[in-house]
């Protein structure tokens, strides 16, 4: 079983999640997803200020097998993009967790409950693997 | 090695320099160019070598086995080349009268017809000049039909994740918006959610069918009926029509909108960059949207439809008509085929498929679909052999071209983990698809006893691994002079 650390949230769609101190939250994709895609060489993230609906596309990650879409795990508005992992797509392999891609102001911050604790995304990532 | 990397200052090639050029003395001293261009100064011995050694390192149909999945890579009969290369077909310029050129214009339209004959279309135009134009030109006549009735709210095309990656693409350049929707276990669409997807916002819904996990969708009436209540129109992705030709119709199936990869079913050569064609097939309620040109038979003289002729079209797709070249050589050779001919097409093309994967499921390995029989390819996925062995397909496929194959196509579909699509095609023999399944197995017993073999794959070829991240990450195109 991959690494799924369990301070964070997590989307069906393989994003996590980070409640910070002020009530923002930052966003990735997590072990698993950048296990599946492979090396990454590609990262566009949305432009700040951008109003963004729950499971919006959003970003997108590209690797050496595929491109593929980041979608919003929650309502809000984006406050800022990792221009970091974007010049270095890589960092999300070596770490996925550290590289967060974007941050956002949730529009309501009880959203972040229907979002998945790491138990119930282990279970989804093993479903998956039928 | 690059032929300019061959270059010699000085060095020239006369023998091809034209006899007697006529000077350009005419022109503008303004214009004239100061210094000379930038060419590779090399022998005619030198280009001769660099060229016949570059052809010697190609892997192609015409050396190897390519069974590269969704793509349909099978023999060009050579004489679909000979024929389309006859100098009344070479010779013919664009703009010479019609009636100096309707042997071309008939046979233009003799393929039309054999085309809406073997998918059940109303109405053909051969003007799109790849797959990715065809789509194009199918999604903008369904945009084009609900614009004309001022149904204008109909904003979304339905794709399900079994699709060609170029599906979303043109139905977000058309300008709409893309909802996907989920296959079930079996690969088939998930019908449930297809009827929660519906609504009147819905312009159409885009299928490939066998669909890209290699299976005939078996709802396919089904699918249609819920699309059509809901008055979104459906489109077929013809990308695998090579498992289905002569024997299903599209057009039987309800499907208003297809276009053919004749660069695929009607083996006109492809996969060094086209050109391809996309013909357009559509039914009868989308006739008066079809891109021009596309040729009409006025009483038994054959000419180019134009804008007066089709005041709805969705406008002029090329300049003259189509990729001709390519369109006479898919002629031919449904000329040679003739409609038993195309049955036997899709006939062998599964019978093949359906061979290969008894023979790799006997040898032992795991087929994602095992209870779906193949359409005329199916998808192996190896992620048992990567948990047990660090093996992943990407490593299996680079040790295949070692044993002479071509890989097949890896990671695609997106929805299988660690896969190879393989489609043999019916131009094979068995004695071939026996090779590969013996390869496959050999493949395997390296990947369990020596991983490092594999994963360290090719080792015969001119080029060993090639670092395909750093090369997206630092693309490099264009060369310069060191």
């Amino acid at each position: 079983m991959s690494n799924i650390p369990t301070n964070l949230k997590y989307t069906k769609s393989h994003e996590w999640v980070r409640l910070e101190t002020d009530g923002s939250v930052a966003v990735g994709i997590t072990q698993h997803a950048q296990d599946l895609l492979g090396d990454m060489v590609f990262v566009e993230n949305p432009v700040v200020g951008r109003q963004l609906a729950a499971g919006e596309e959003c970003a997108v990650v590209e690797s050496v097998k595929a491109a593929s879409d980041v979608y919003a795990p929650v309502a809000g508005e984006v406050l800022a993009a990792n221009a970091d992992v974007e010049a270095s797509p890589e960092s999300i392999n070596q770490d996925a967790y550290a590289a967060w891609m974007f941050t956002l102001k949730p529009a309501n911050a009880d959203d972040l409950d229907g979002l998945m604790d790491a138990a119930t995304y282990a279970a989804h990532v093993e479903s998956e693997a039928h | 090695m690059l032929i300019f990397e061959h270059a010699h200052p000085g060095r020239r090639a006369h023998a091809q320099a034209p006899y007697n050029a006529p000077a350009a003395d005419d022109l503008p001293a303004d214009m004239l160019r100061q210094t000379p261009p930038l060419l590779p100064e090399t022998s005619e011995l030198d280009v001769v070598r660099h060229y016949t050694g570059l052809s010697q390192k190609n892997f192609s149909i015409d050396t190897q086995f390519y069974p590269l999945g969704s793509c349909t890579m099978k023999y060009n009969p050579r004489a679909c080349n000979s024929l389309a290369m006859l100098p009344q077909f070479l010779g013919r310029h664009p703009l010479a009268d019609e009636s100096t050129g309707q042997g071309f214009l008939v046979s233009m339209y003799e393929l039309q017809e054999m085309l809406k004959e073997v998918t059940g279309m109303a109405g053909v135009s051969m003007a799109p000049m790849a797959g990715a134009h065809g789509e194009f030109a199918g999604v903008a006549m369904i945009r084009a039909y609900h614009d004309a009735r001022g149904d204008t709210a109909r904003r979304e095309i339905i794709v399900p994740d079994a699709a060609h990656g170029t599906n979303p693409a043109t139905a977000t350049m058309c300008g709409y918006v893309v909802k996907e929707i989920p296959t079930d276990r079996q690969g088939n669409v998930d019908l449930e959610a297809l009827k929660a997807a519906v609504g009147p916002q819905t312009a159409g819904l885009m299928l490939t069918n066998p669909s890209t996990l290699g299976v005939f969708e078996k709802t396919i009436v089904e699918i249609q009926k819920i699309v059509h209540a809901a008055g979104g129109l459906s489109y077929y992705d013809g990308a695998n029509l090579n498992a289905i030709l002569g024997r299903v119709r599209p057009g039987d199936m309800g499907f208003d909108v297809i276009h053919m990869n004749l660069h695929k079913t009607f083996s006109t050569p492809h996969g060094g960059g086209g050109p391809g064609a996309g013909p357009v097939g559509v039914s009868e309620r989308l006739i008066p949207f079809l891109p021009i040109p596309y040729v009409i038979n006025e009483r038994d003289f054959y000419r180019w439809a134009v804008e007066a002729d089709v005041p709805q079209s969705i406008g002029r797709m090329s300049a003259f008509g189509g990729n001709m070249g390519v369109l006479l050589r898919a002629y031919v050779y449904a000329r040679m085929l003739g409609g038993r001919g195309m049955q036997r097409v899709a006939e062998f093309a599964a019978l093949n498929a359906n061979y290969l994967a008894v023979e790799l499921k006997t040898a032992g390995f795991e087929l994602a679909f095992p209870e779906r029989r193949a359409s005329h390819e199916f998808i192996v996925t190896l992620k048992k052999l990567k948990d047990e062995t660090g093996i992943s397909a990407m490593d299996f496929a680079k040790r295949l071209l070692d044993y002479g194959f071509h890989a097949p196509t890896t990671y695609f579909p997106m929805l299988v983990p660690e896969c190879l699509l393989i489609e043999p095609t019916e131009t094979e023999s068995k004695e071939t698809l026996d090779a590969f399944v013996q390869a496959m197995i050999a493949v395997k017993r390296e990947a369990e006893s020596q991983p490092d073999l594999v994963k360290t794959a090719p080792h015969k070829l001119p080029s060993r691994r090639l670092d395909d991240v750093k090369a997206a990450r630092e693309l490099d195109l264009v060369w310069k002079a060191a």
